[in-house]
């Protein structure tokens, strides 16, 4: 099969995953899903990893530097203030005793 | 040495692509609840620097002199800019913290777009037999360029209406929806000249990169501070299918399945937003708050009623007295920095044993879900957030409900004036409950320029002053009780 055949049928199923998995995600979330997401699609800064290597002038590796830094802000920023936000969502019932293991399994 | 020839194998990278974005799919399934979710954040991370490892282990990433170099100044560069901005941003700017971060990444699939455009395509069907150039898909990568630049230019403006650099309220041209569709035919005709062999940097830079950066200059311009929400949300899908159309031209999976994803959840919640404000995603890019609306006319006309002041004293007895109390926050609340004093206040009708929960409304703040995260911040217990479907049957049971900085998502009109501008929009009914309090700076219309019946209602009185100001002396008044 043709190689772009083969990477549509894999756009068209990421499209099925992704209305899959983020219509179950509740309106509590949905900042910090944005954010997340937004980290995701920071993903591009492998383009910018992949054209480097083969690019010439300094036209070009400017711009892929720049292409590589904004990425890098896109994918570190997102998570991390994705996890910042996360890690205020606290509850009101005490922690299961599954959390406290996992939690000190953390600490550890 | 063999293992280092097989890790640099073709086949290894896909292994760890698909790794990588296996690992990206089960963290955001994650993010469905709140016990689980900053878990999932981390094993999307992993996931992330997974993908990264594989592309900078590729045979050949590092040829030519200098690239390891330029590759870990830009790596660098970003991470120097990103960690302190993630760190210090406060959680009532996050709305415009996720609006700049999403424009970078347009940013990023624009200029990639741009290095590519200048080594010429190989066709999509003949992938060059060995190594050269990645490229095939002349379309996509236009395509990238085009949604990659609007979604930059459009970000940075959201990100400045947001931050008050530029004025929140809508500007606009006359024609405006007119001139944006037409620089939109203008882009997609030069993508099509270009696709077609025409080959000219020129054209690329001014047609496709230039075009699209004033068509997303003009689509958020004009549009108002109340449909924020939903312009992020759509910027955050176009950056993704961007991001998606960049992975189908180098042919990469995990840029692939990650854009996708992404264009998906965005695409979601942008629709999940614009019902939840009874607006259509078209009818807000197509012109600012208001455009579709028509004059902000008090339909009603019998809204001219006169309004009940109360005081701060009256208030903490008749919260402290009431068996259950609902606090329905809006922005004006997070605006006046007031949730850690709501938070005081909960604490102390809790202690007098007043059940308090809070009725969170899917627009209330600047983004979506922006509200929950704002209480959470201040310590707030994610148990007692509820969403609006299931807090507006409990109303009816509601002693007292105190509204605090929200106003049309509590217009009652939205039920019942078929007249009114909102007429249809999904509201939290606090004039169900037995008596309201509405905390207001002044008299002063919400958004949407639209009376509130509510204000006016027999039930209801209003605490006028600062929101923070007047819960904490609410707060002291229960205390003193």
């Amino acid at each position: 099969m043709d190689r772009l055949v083969v990477d549509i049928a894999i756009l068209v199923l990421a499209g099925f995953v992704g209305f899959a998995v983020i219509s179950r995600v509740p309106n509590t979330l949905h900042t910090p899903l944005m954010s997340g997401t937004n980290a995701i699609h920071g993903i591009v800064v492998l383009g910018g990893l992949l054209l480097l290597s083969e690019s010439s002038g300094v036209l070009e590796k400017v711009l892929l530097v720049i292409a590589v830094a904004f990425g890098t802000i896109n994918v570190i920023g997102g998570f991390l203030v994705t996890d910042r936000m996360l890690g205020m969502f606290k509850s009101k019932e005490p922690p299961t005793p599954e959390e406290t293991a996992a939690a000190e399994e953390e600490a550890t | 040495m063999i293992a280092g020839i097989f890790l640099q194998s073709t086949d290894f990278i896909d292994a760890a692509y698909i790794v990588a974005f296996g690992l990206m799919i089960y963290g955001m399934s994650g993010l469905t609840g709140p016990r689980t979710a900053v878990r999932g954040n981390k094993i999307a991370a992993v996931g992330m620097a997974v993908a990264v490892a594989a592309t900078l282990l590729r045979h050949g990433e590092f040829h030519g002199s200098g690239t390891v170099v330029l590759i870990v100044v830009g790596l660098l560069i970003g991470t120097a800019v990103g960690v302190p901005a993630a760190r210090n941003v406060k959680m009532t700017a996050m709305p415009q913290m996720v609006a700049l971060f999403n424009g970078v990444g347009g940013g990023a699939v624009a200029l990639i777009a741009w290095v590519e455009y200048r080594h010429g395509f190989v066709p999509a069907h003949h992938p060059p037999a060995t190594g050269g150039w990645p490229l095939r898909a002349e379309g996509f990568e236009l395509f990238g360029a085009i949604i990659g630049s609007i979604s930059f230019w459009g970000s940075n403006i959201a990100f400045g209406k947001l931050q008050e650099i530029l004025p929140g309220r809508p500007i606009k041209l006359p024609g405006q929806a007119v001139i944006n569709v037409a620089l939109l035919v203008v882009a997609v005709a030069v993508a099509v000249v270009l696709a077609s062999g025409t080959h000219s940097e020129l054209l690329f830079i001014v047609g496709i990169l230039g075009v699209s950066a004033v068509l997303g200059n003009m689509v958020v311009l004009p549009i108002g501070g109340a449909d924020m929400p939903v312009v992020i949300s759509l910027l955050n899908a176009f950056t993704g299918l961007s991001a998606a159309a960049t992975g189908l031209a180098l042919s990469n999976p995990v840029m692939i399945v990650a854009g996708m994803i992404v264009g998906a959840s965005g695409t979601i919640l942008t629709d999940q937003m614009a019902k939840a404000m009874n607006r259509s995603v078209p009818a807000i890019v197509a012109g600012g708050f208001g455009g579709a609306v028509g004059a902000p006319v008090s339909s009603a006309g019998e809204t001219e009623g006169t309004v009940r002041s109360t005081s701060a004293q009256d208030v903490a007895i008749q919260l402290s007295y009431a068996r259950h109390v609902v606090i329905a926050p809006g922005y004006g609340l997070a605006v006046a920095q007031a949730q850690h004093a709501v938070r005081e206040l909960e604490r102390a009708l809790e202690a007098k044993g007043v059940e308090v929960k809070y009725a969170i409304h899917p627009v209330a703040g600047r983004m979506p879900g922006h509200m929950n995260v704002l209480l959470a911040e201040a310590d707030v217990p994610y148990d007692l957030l509820r969403e609006m479907d299931d807090i507006n049957p409990e109303f009816p049971r509601t002693d007292v409900t105190l509204v605090i900085g929200a106003n049309d998502v509590t217009n009652p009109a939205a039920r019942n004036e078929p007249g009114s501008p909102i007429y249809g929009m999904p509201i939290l009914e606090v004039d169900r409950s037995s008596a309201v309090i509405v905390l207001k700076r002044s008299m002063a219309s919400g958004f949407a320029g639209i009376d509130n019946p509510l204000f006016y209602d027999d039930k209801t009185s209003l605490l006028f002053g600062d929101a923070k100001a007047s819960v904490s002396e609410v707060t002291a008044e229960v205390q003193a009780l």
